[in-house]
């Protein structure tokens, strides 16, 4: 094992990082073994040259998102300085109503991702009409790319009252125009957050059932299993892995987005993301808008949980 | 080929229409923005085409033209400083023994797994000391974060799906360590990279919450310029900047698998 581990490793190559990796790297190697580091060529282990070529990366993010997450759990316990949980008492004394409506919302429409992307995957693996999944295939993923504050403006301008939507129904003779209504309130989050993250889940989930194996599929087809019977029984459960992480990467998403809520429902209720960005503009008040964070933190810490356990195991695999 | 109709097709085309309604909908009414001169309810359709909105945003004195600018000189260094940082990074999770090798692909997923508002709230705090709010530097450092949780992952599955013993055979022909890894490894990695650094140039170009709050008002990227058009009412405005956000976002969907095969897509995360 430790042969394995030890490589003949030429000088230039810490210097793909950057010039620190570089630096640091020889001056290691000086230490560990000066006289073929003098020499120009050096041993070194492999573990210290994959730290030191990890190292940049992982400092980027423990500096620039560890730190500040850390930052904002204490600034959530700090009041003029001292210790204290009456940034809490405030967030919950103005937005509780809030924190239910951003927990509804994202349950709802992580909700209807999993059913909507079950429907879309399944097809696409099941459906027996190859043109028919041709075409479910090249309409399906036109949102997956698209950013979220392109999506918050097109569904304001298509769900408004006297959007798009409202008038091809009133001109189809399906709404009178008293009838018609503005869907831009939570309705339209939803809207939004489905139409956006469906494709990403289904994307997931289709490649993951086209490499389930076909055989178990065609024994139950041949028993005389209906399709949907085969769905449910057969190949979800295959893909169960897949499903719960492709949810829970929306779910966190789902908690980060301000865009969506700032420009399709800004008005209470509405999302704690919207009031964080609310009390730093209008107050510049951290202590309650970290008070929020770390209780969005607290809700997808619970499913954040669930993933890593799931991404641990396969990694120790 | 029968001529006879298919019955199936009935259910099946009302499905299909439902969802492309659903799906495309939203953007031919996006489309009909960007050239609607007057459209008022109850008419369902504009009153009055033209471009004099286009004139108006690619105008020398428009400032679309400058946050287009600012938002690709943003996302080019993005991509540079984050596949700097995570092709020595993918390559050595993906071929050396590393200690703690689940740990470090763990840190770097966290990104992940955590809402970044209250992050992006916290790092303009920290920024502010540093002087870096409002700088285009600052700006780059919060979109390199976002960004290089995917460009490491992408590339370590990118290095992961090659042949190990391409490059040893490299090496038994005398080839330096160094050698073998820009003539064999990096060339056939080079479809996986270029996917990981378009994906990272388009989560830059896209991100908003993070400029909000370290570049704003400063720094002036196109979904800022988005955000600001659209909350000012000025919704011909706000659509041409979303459609050229859009466009890129829609060609990297209908070329993405040729650059991701799916020997490298089933690596991904392993």
């Amino acid at each position: 094992m430790s042969a394995k581990l030890e490589t003949e490793v030429s000088h230039g190559w810490g210097g793909e990082g950057s010039p620190q990796t570089d630096a640091a790297a020889a001056s290691l190697a000086m230490q560990a073994d000066p006289q073929k580091a003098g020499a120009g060529r050096f041993v070194m282990s492999v573990q210290l040259l994959g730290f030191l070529l990890v190292a940049p990366a992982l400092a980027i993010v423990v500096l620039l998102f560890i730190v500040p997450l850390i930052s904002s759990i204490t600034g959530a316990f700090e009041v003029d300085g001292a210790f204290s949980f009456g940034n809490f008492a405030k967030a919950f004394e103005l937005y509780s109503s809030d924190m239910l409506f951003t927990l509804t919302i994202v349950l709802l429409s992580s909700g209807l991702i999993c059913l909507f992307s079950i429907m879309i995957g399944g097809y696409l693996t099941l459906g027996s009409n190859p043109r028919a999944v041709a075409l479910l295939r090249w309409i399906y993923r036109w949102p997956l790319f698209i950013p979220f504050i392109v999506v918050g403006q097109i569904l304001r301008t298509f769900l408004a009252k006297s959007g798009l939507m409202n008038n091809i129904f009133i001109e189809l003779g399906v709404l009178t125009p008293m009838s018609a209504m503005s869907f831009l309130d939570w309705r339209g989050i939803v809207i939004a957050f489905v139409w956006k993250q469906t494709p990403f889940v289904a994307l997931l989930l289709s490649g993951a059932m086209a490499s389930i194996d076909r055989s178990t599929i065609e024994a139950a087809q041949n028993l005389g299993a209906n399709r949907l019977r085969i769905l449910i029984e057969i190949v979800l459960p295959q893909v169960r892995t897949t499903l719960l992480v492709g949810l829970i990467l929306s779910f966190v998403t789902m908690m980060s987005v301000l865009s969506v809520p700032l420009m399709i429902n800004a008005q209470s209720p509405t999302m704690i993301t919207a009031n964080m960005a609310f009390r730093i503009n209008a107050y510049r008040d951290y202590g309650v808008a970290n008070a929020l964070g770390l209780i969005s933190l607290l809700m997808t810490s619970a499913v954040a949980w669930i993933y890593l356990r799931q991404t641990m195991r396969e990694h120790s695999r | 080929m029968s001529t006879r109709l298919d019955w199936k097709w009935v259910p099946r085309g009302i499905a299909l229409g439902i969802l492309a309604f659903i799906i495309f909908g939203p953007l031919v009414n996006l489309l009909l923005w960007t050239v609607a001169e007057r459209w008022y309810f109850p008419h369902v359709l504009p009153l009055k085409y033209g471009f004099s909105f286009w004139a108006n945003v690619f105008s020398p004195r428009g400032n679309a033209m400058s946050s287009l600018g600012m938002s690709i000189f943003i996302a080019v260094l993005t991509v540079i400083v984050s596949l700097g940082l995570a092709i020595p990074a993918g390559y050595a999770l993906a071929r050396l023994r590393l200690p703690l090798r689940g740990l470090i692909l763990l840190a770097l997923l966290i990104p992940q797994a955590f809402p970044n508002l209250p992050v992006y709230v916290n790092i303009a705090r920290i920024f502010y000391q540093y002087s870096l709010n409002g700088t285009i530097l600052g700006v780059v450092l919060v979109h390199v974060t976002h960004g290089l949780v995917y460009a490491v992952w992408i590339a370590t599955a990118a290095f992961s799906a090659i042949d190990r013993e391409l490059e040893e055979a490299a090496r038994s022909m005398g080839a330096s360590a160094l050698r073998g890894f820009f003539d064999v490894t990096l060339p056939i990695a080079a479809p996986g990279l270029l996917a990981s650094a378009i994906f990272v140039f388009l989560e830059s170009l896209d991100e908003f919450t993070g400029t909000y709050f370290v570049g704003a008002p400063d720094i002036s990227t196109l979904p800022l310029l988005l955000y600001t058009a659209g909350s000012g009412g000025n919704y011909q405005i706000a659509s041409i900047t979303a459609l050229i956000l859009l466009i890129p976002s829609i060609a990297f969907m209908f070329v993405v698998e040729r650059f991701l095969r799916s020997d490298v897509l089933s690596k991904v995360g392993h």
